[in-house]
């Protein structure tokens, strides 16, 4: 009887991955999202990322060239193999067209790979690392949101120029914050600045008053955080209790909307910080923000509207070549301008990097701030190659010498 | 003066903030040794209940109007409340049972914790303010300690002290610690042995809120804020010795002051330094520093 009932299972399964893969093949356009739905980052992207994904499906009409546009998500859990393994899963059986990829570096450069192996066009959103559109670069990697050196270019210059010569960094001891912190470095020693000291603290730790005090006792001016979540906002929340945001300037190199909502305006004002995007910066940005709050109760980040204006650009490619051919996609990609609410005039490069404007803001006090999530004022606006270097990354084995 | 190469007001100030962060294992130890030792229950909800103590203070604060002097009696209450419903309901039927299905259930229990949280208020959790009596800074010469950190070691001490007067030199604690030897035989003696586990389990889980509230204004409140810690605080109950009260509450403090000095030395290893320096006493003393053959 058990063994009856066993083989009616595995004969359901086997032919409901035939057919899904059949149908995959012929009459649909699968997107996926591998992003960190549960830990440290799911407020960056997470289920909100996932809404905008659905926003974008169907502003398109739910379907593009008469087939029906899939969507699928799954939690990396912020581990490298399992974000590559679900990744080869989508593309082996579920005829996966496109892949946006969430939060998290480590992850991002893990599923690249899969991404050029198994020719499937990746838009990474949520990563930070510069090296997916350089050493770790692919001809199916779109690098779309930001990176760690348009960060380190907005950030440290802004914070330079006005006299924090002398920094410390308090960094991430992973792939995000190490390039984090080199982005940031190269910035300020290049416009005449010191690094007095980093120190590297484990990804999760609770309590960085250790390190804070290390920082303090550097005599350093500006203390540069390199890393980002949950991480962020707890030492930046021990800086205030130590009071060293008194004796040094604090600096995001790293910090989402989500992050300043939970910390709150009294413990974030006057803080210096690098975005690619806010919801409150012009009229598509506010008409854009005002839908997915009547869905999600919260104002999008950066990330999160990049993974509807990454969605929008995949489908309107696709639609006029009329294709899902991944290296014609590419092409097609690569050689039309992003005009929509998320970017001006944005365009993807040879190594991948989408470069658009970046801003560099500064944290409202709760006296300055009007309105319910009203937490940045505009403090200098950078082109996409103020922000990223006008030429491609020669680190990209893409870009021609 | 330097030593190690590290000037000497840095180390003190190290060995301060060790002590910071030793009261705080000291505190989650003690109930996981509690737990342990008197009921042998492996509890890995041990980090959910500190987390759900963090965030009760922070319900109360934002939607009751309930101060921090309020919360730091009302929310342990609460949890510990919710401590003795699980215990009655869940864990109750699992006492004649392998040890490892307590420590799947309550490995369960701190899933579905964290995930209710974290549908309610989101992955980057809440702030909760420092209470204004105690905000600013003490200087101590060496370093600026903000007086809410002293108060939480004068906290956690006094506490720490009080459960183990309780446990090891009353008789309601010879009561309990009889009971785990020979719950018979106890019984025989008109006590009501289920009614003690039960509140003992409660108490346990009451001193993890405890922990929770006292540890809501310098943290982020997270519903991932349990599930970092739990690991380590297991770490310092198989040190001290599995079940010890003196054992939890000694070696919490001597690994908060290690921690910090590793913090000063090689910050990387600074989340390993605890499992290494486990490993090491169990390959020495299988038993823990003081645990019992």
């Amino acid at each position: 009887m058990i063994l009856k009932s066993l083989t009616v299972a595995v004969c359901t399964v086997f032919c409901l991955c035939a057919s899904g893969k059949a149908s995959a093949a012929g009459d649909q356009i699968v997107i996926g999202d591998i992003d960190d739905l549960s830990a440290v980052y799911a407020d960056v992207i997470g289920q909100g990322g996932i809404e905008a994904v659905n926003m974008a499906i169907a502003d398109s009409g739910g379907s593009v060239l008469g087939k029906k546009v899939v969507f699928l998500s799954a939690d990396h859990q912020n581990k490298p193999d399992v974000g590559a393994s679900k990744f080869r899963e989508w593309a082996d059986q579920n005829g996966l067209n496109m892949l946006l990829g969430g939060s998290n570096t480590g992850v991002s450069i893990a599923m690249a790979k899969v991404a050029a192996a198994k020719k499937v066009p990746f838009i990474a959103i949520g990563a930070a690392g510069a090296s997916l559109t350089g050493a770790d670069c692919t001809p199916y990697t779109v690098h779309y949101s930001y990176d760690t050196t348009a960060l380190g270019n907005g950030t440290a210059s802004v914070i330079v120029k006005e006299g924090g010569k002398s920094w410390f960094f308090l960094t991430a001891d992973y792939a995000f914050g190490t390039q984090l912190q080199e982005a940031a470095t190269r910035v300020v020693t290049a416009m005449g600045g010191k690094v007095v000291g980093a120190v590297r603290v484990p990804l999760g730790t609770t309590d960085f008053s250790s390190f804070l005090l290390q920082a303090q006792s550097s005599g350093a001016q500006v203390l540069g955080l390199a890393n980002a979540g949950t991480d962020f906002s707890n030492s930046l929340k021990a800086a205030n209790e130590f009071g060293i945001t008194k004796t040094m300037k604090p600096a995001a190199l790293l910090a989402f909307l989500s992050d300043i909502h939970s910390l709150t305006l009294q413990t974030a004002q006057g803080l210096y910080l690098t975005t690619g995007w806010y919801w409150d910066l012009n009229d598509d940005t506010r008409a854009f923000s005002k839908r997915f709050f009547a869905k999600t109760n919260k104002e999008p980040t950066m990330n999160q509207a990049a993974y509807y204006s990454a969605t929008m650009q995949y489908l309107n490619a696709v639609k006029s070549i009329k294709s899902t051919d991944p290296d014609l996609v590419m092409a097609q990609l690569k050689k039309t301008k992003i005009n929509d609410m998320f970017a001006k005039n944005g365009y993807i490069r040879a190594d991948g990097l989408m470069v658009h404007s970046m801003y560099v803001m500064r944290v409202k006090t709760p006296a300055e701030s009007k309105y319910p999530w009203d937490y940045y004022k505009v403090v200098k606006v950078m082109s996409g190659e103020e922000a990223d270097g006008s030429q491609p990354d020669p680190s990209c084995s893409l870009v021609k010498k | 003066m330097t030593v190690f190469g590290v000037p000497l007001p840095a180390i003190l100030g190290q060995l301060m903030l060790g002590l910071v962060n030793g009261s705080f294992y000291a505190l989650l130890s003690l109930g996981l040794a509690v737990i342990f030792g008197l009921l042998g229950i492996v509890n890995f909800a041990h980090g959910a209940f500190y987390m759900l103590g963090a965030f009760a203070a922070y319900i109360a604060l934002q939607f009751f109007g309930v101060n921090y002097w309020g919360a730091l009696i009302l929310a342990p209450l609460a949890v510990g409340l919710l401590g003795v419903v699980i215990e009655r309901l869940f864990l109750r039927r699992l006492y004649r049972l392998d040890p490892l299905y307590g420590l799947l259930l309550t490995f369960g229990i701190a899933l579905i914790a964290e995930g209710v949280m974290r549908g309610l208020f989101g992955a980057s959790g809440k702030s909760y303010p420092v209470p204004t009596l105690l905000q600013g800074g003490l200087n101590l010469g060496f370093m600026v300690l903000p007086i809410y950190r002293a108060w939480v070691v004068l906290a956690s001490l006094t506490v720490c002290g009080m459960t183990w007067l309780l446990i090891e030199r009353t008789r309601l604690g010879a009561t309990l610690r009889a009971a785990t030897e020979n719950a018979q035989l106890v019984q025989a003696f008109g006590i009501n042995v289920p009614l003690l586990v039960t509140s003992t389990y409660g108490a346990g889980v009451a001193l993890a809120a405890l922990a929770g509230v006292l540890a809501a204004p310098v943290v982020q409140v997270s519903p991932l804020m349990g599930s970092s810690l739990v690991i380590v605080v297991f770490a310092v109950v198989v040190i001290g010795g599995k079940g010890s009260i003196t054992g939890a509450i000694v070696s919490g403090l001597v690994l908060g002051l290690i921690e910090g000095l590793t913090k000063v030395v090689y910050p990387e290893a600074s989340n390993i330094v605890v499992f290494v320096i486990m490993a090491v006493v169990l390959m020495w003393r299988p038993s823990g520093l003081f645990g019992k053959e």
